[in-house]
């Protein structure tokens, strides 16, 4: 027969049980990846270093507030891969937005601003300063047809001497002390064991020196600030004509101009969201440090470029998920993490991380076989 | 012939010192389906892409509905009800059928007094799915992404999406192309359902079956003129293909005119 694919028949419709159940383990092997490294450093970690478990409140905060960075960098950049872009610009936009962020604090205060104020201020210029140099990327991008690798390599050198011109010399130094408690504050505290407890927003002011060696943070505001943006962002991607427009723009750039789609202002809004998400990260670095830093971020670009394809975002455009990324940062800071408390020298976590990444594209490209062996098999 | 519904008189469009399209007329009424006849090059495709907002026209006037007019660009043609369905189909394979028939027109539910607009899909699905039942077409699921769908089904969508938006003029490029046999039957007797709800299809093609299988008339270009219209039953597979090889002409005499002048 030269074809039997009808009107009536859909090709993984028809799959058998065994492909369908390959192709659900392909769609969903990041989790089981996690959770199967984390049940190895579970088990291995007290094994090889006696006395230290993995599985701690106090290392899986520790965990949380490591991928804070990697994931709002990792969030932008989801946007603009799945809109069959790239941001190489985040890492260094990130840089930016700490010096920036550090100065407008520094100065702001400094002229007798109040800190919550000033710290305000500083969010402000973080992403005011990293949009900017989204918007400027998006319309290079978008209206001088300038492919986006090139665009953004670009700018990412430019914004890489502004901010260390601006910070003279890559730190931004003399911020108010009380920058310190945003930066490193949390949600909740909780004492393990006798006299201790759980408390919202700060823990009890007479605590004994004993337990508060034991204090451990639940949930530190880079963690609680990375978990709105989260949110934001999967409601703005799976709820919204945006996150359905960059779906389009990604998997037929065509199609979304013949539908109306302003395509050029959209591709604009994307790389002005990836800045934007970079630059609360190096807002979120200079609350942290209590400092701005002009080389904050540049080694992270690539970890989170990382993170984004372990989560199975296409780099072809039309395909990825929030929640992929999410599970791909997690991946790396476990990854990191854990191979640390197997006191396995730190630069193995570098060649750990280029494998998983390869296997990722890898499976992606199976699911593909899975589906497509068996439109062959139907001629 | 009632009043038709596209009127295109001495079209001419150049591109540099090729002519594309010779002073070309085109009448398509309501319920009919006409066939664009021609070689490859033969400028049917420049012709369309004139009507359809694509190129710009030299000379030449297309009047659509009653009104002249000059669409600048292809969502203008688009809002005024001329659907162009292309050979790439212009859909976005990585979206599942209501969002390819909703692209760029979504449903939305509006919270805030507009500040947040989310996306309906319920409402999509729903009125995607009413789309295809006027034509009947069956799949068993619209929330896979596209891709999984064959290339007729595809079609379809392509065709309930342009119906669903009240397309008053449906020109279809080639659109059993690249099909299996029975699919290609599927496209045609949609096509023939769409002109018994009245709206006029122009097919461009070069496949002579579906000429004498949808259409009510044809007209055949060769090298950027329109050198015959016909009735369909009016003639035969031979002479539509001395027409399109250029061995017979109608209007030479009224060319050579034209081209004195």
């Amino acid at each position: 027969m030269a074809t039997t694919d009808t009107l009536t028949a859909t090709a993984t419709a028809a799959l058998s049980p065994s492909r369908r159940l390959l192709l659900t383990v392909s769609r969903l092997w990041a989790w089981l990846f996690l959770l199967l490294m984390i049940l190895f450093f579970v088990i291995m970690v007290p094994w090889l270093s006696q006395g230290v478990s993995f599985l701690t409140v106090r290392n899986s905060q520790n965990i949380l507030v490591a991928i804070v960075p990697v994931l709002l960098l990792g969030l932008g950049q989801t946007f603009v891969i799945i809109s069959a872009g790239i941001d190489l610009s985040v890492g260094w936009v990130m840089s930016l937005a700490s010096v920036l962020s550090a100065l407008a604090i520094r100065n702001s205060f400094n002229a007798g601003t109040p800190l919550w104020l000033a710290v305000i201020l500083g969010f402000l210029a973080a992403v005011a300063g990293a949009g900017a140099v989204g918007a400027i990327n998006g319309t290079i991008i978008a209206k001088l047809k300038v492919p986006a690798f090139i665009v953004t390599l670009g700018s990412s050198f430019i914004v890489r001497g502004l901010a260390l011109l601006w910070s003279e010399n890559t730190t931004v130094v003399g911020l108010p002390d009380g920058i310190r408690d945003y930066g490193n504050d949390s949600l909740f505290y909780w004492i393990h064991g006798e006299g201790g407890g759980f408390y919202f927003l700060e823990p009890p002011a007479d605590l004994p020196t004993q337990l508060r060696r034991q204090l451990d943070l639940i949930l530190p505001w880079p963690v609680v600030i990375a978990l709105v943006v989260v949110a934001i962002a999967m409601f703005l991607l799976n709820r919204t004509q945006f996150g359905r427009h960059t779906y389009a723009i990604g998997g037929n750039m065509q199609a979304a101009l013949r539908a109306g789609i302003p395509v050029d202002r959209h591709i604009i809004k994307l790389y002005a969201l990836s800045a934007i998400t970079a630059g609360i990260g190096g807002f979120l670095s200079t609350l942290r440090y209590t400092g701005g830093s002009a080389v904050i971020g540049d080694p992270l670009l690539l970890s989170s470029i990382a993170a984004v394809i372990i989560g199975g975002v296409s780099l072809f455009g039309g395909a990825g998920t929030i929640i992929g990324t999410v599970i791909g940062a997690l991946i790396i800071a476990v990854l990191t993490t854990g191979l640390v408390m197997l006191n396995v020298p730190a630069f193995w976590q570098f060649i750990v991380v280029g494998a998983v990444v390869i296997v990722a594209v890898l499976i992606d490209q199976s699911r593909d076989l899975i589906i497509g062996r068996y439109k062959g098999g139907a001629e | 012939m009632s009043e038709p519904v596209l009127s295109v008189r001495g079209l001419v469009k150049r591109f540099g010192g090729l002519t594309a399209v010779r002073n070309v007329d085109l009448d398509v009424a309501a319920g009919e389906v006409v066939a664009l006849l021609g070689d490859n090059g033969a400028g049917k495709s420049t012709l369309i892409k004139c009507v359809s907002g694509v190129h710009r026209a030299e000379e030449g006037e297309i009047f659509f509905a009653g009104k002249k007019t000059a669409f600048g660009k292809p969502i203008d043609a688009r809002t005024a009800g001329i659907e162009t369905i292309y050979q790439d189909l212009a859909l976005a394979n990585n979206l599942d059928v209501p969002s390819n028939i909703f692209l760029g027109r979504e449903v939305k539910h509006r919270y805030l007094g507009g500040l947040i607009k989310t996306l309906d899909n319920k409402t999509m699905l729903r009125e995607s799915r009413g789309s295809l039942a006027t034509l009947d077409i069956q799949f068993p699921t619209l929330t896979q992404p596209i891709e999984s769908l064959s290339g007729g089904q595809r079609q379809a969508v392509a065709i309930a999406r342009a119906v669903y938006w009240k397309a008053q003029l449906m020109i279809m490029d080639e659109p059993t192309n690249n099909l299996g046999v029975p699919e290609q039957q599927k496209v045609l007797e949609l096509i023939r359902k769409l002109r018994d709800q009245g709206t006029p299809v122009i097919l461009i093609t070069h496949t002579m079956p579906d000429v004498f299988a949808v259409a009510d008339r044809v007209v055949v270009m060769h090298r950027g003129r329109k050198v015959t219209e016909k009735r369909t039953a009016d003639t035969s597979t031979e002479e539509l293909v001395q027409y399109m090889v250029g061995a017979r002409d109608d209007y030479r005499a009224a060319a050579s005119v034209a081209g004195a002048a």
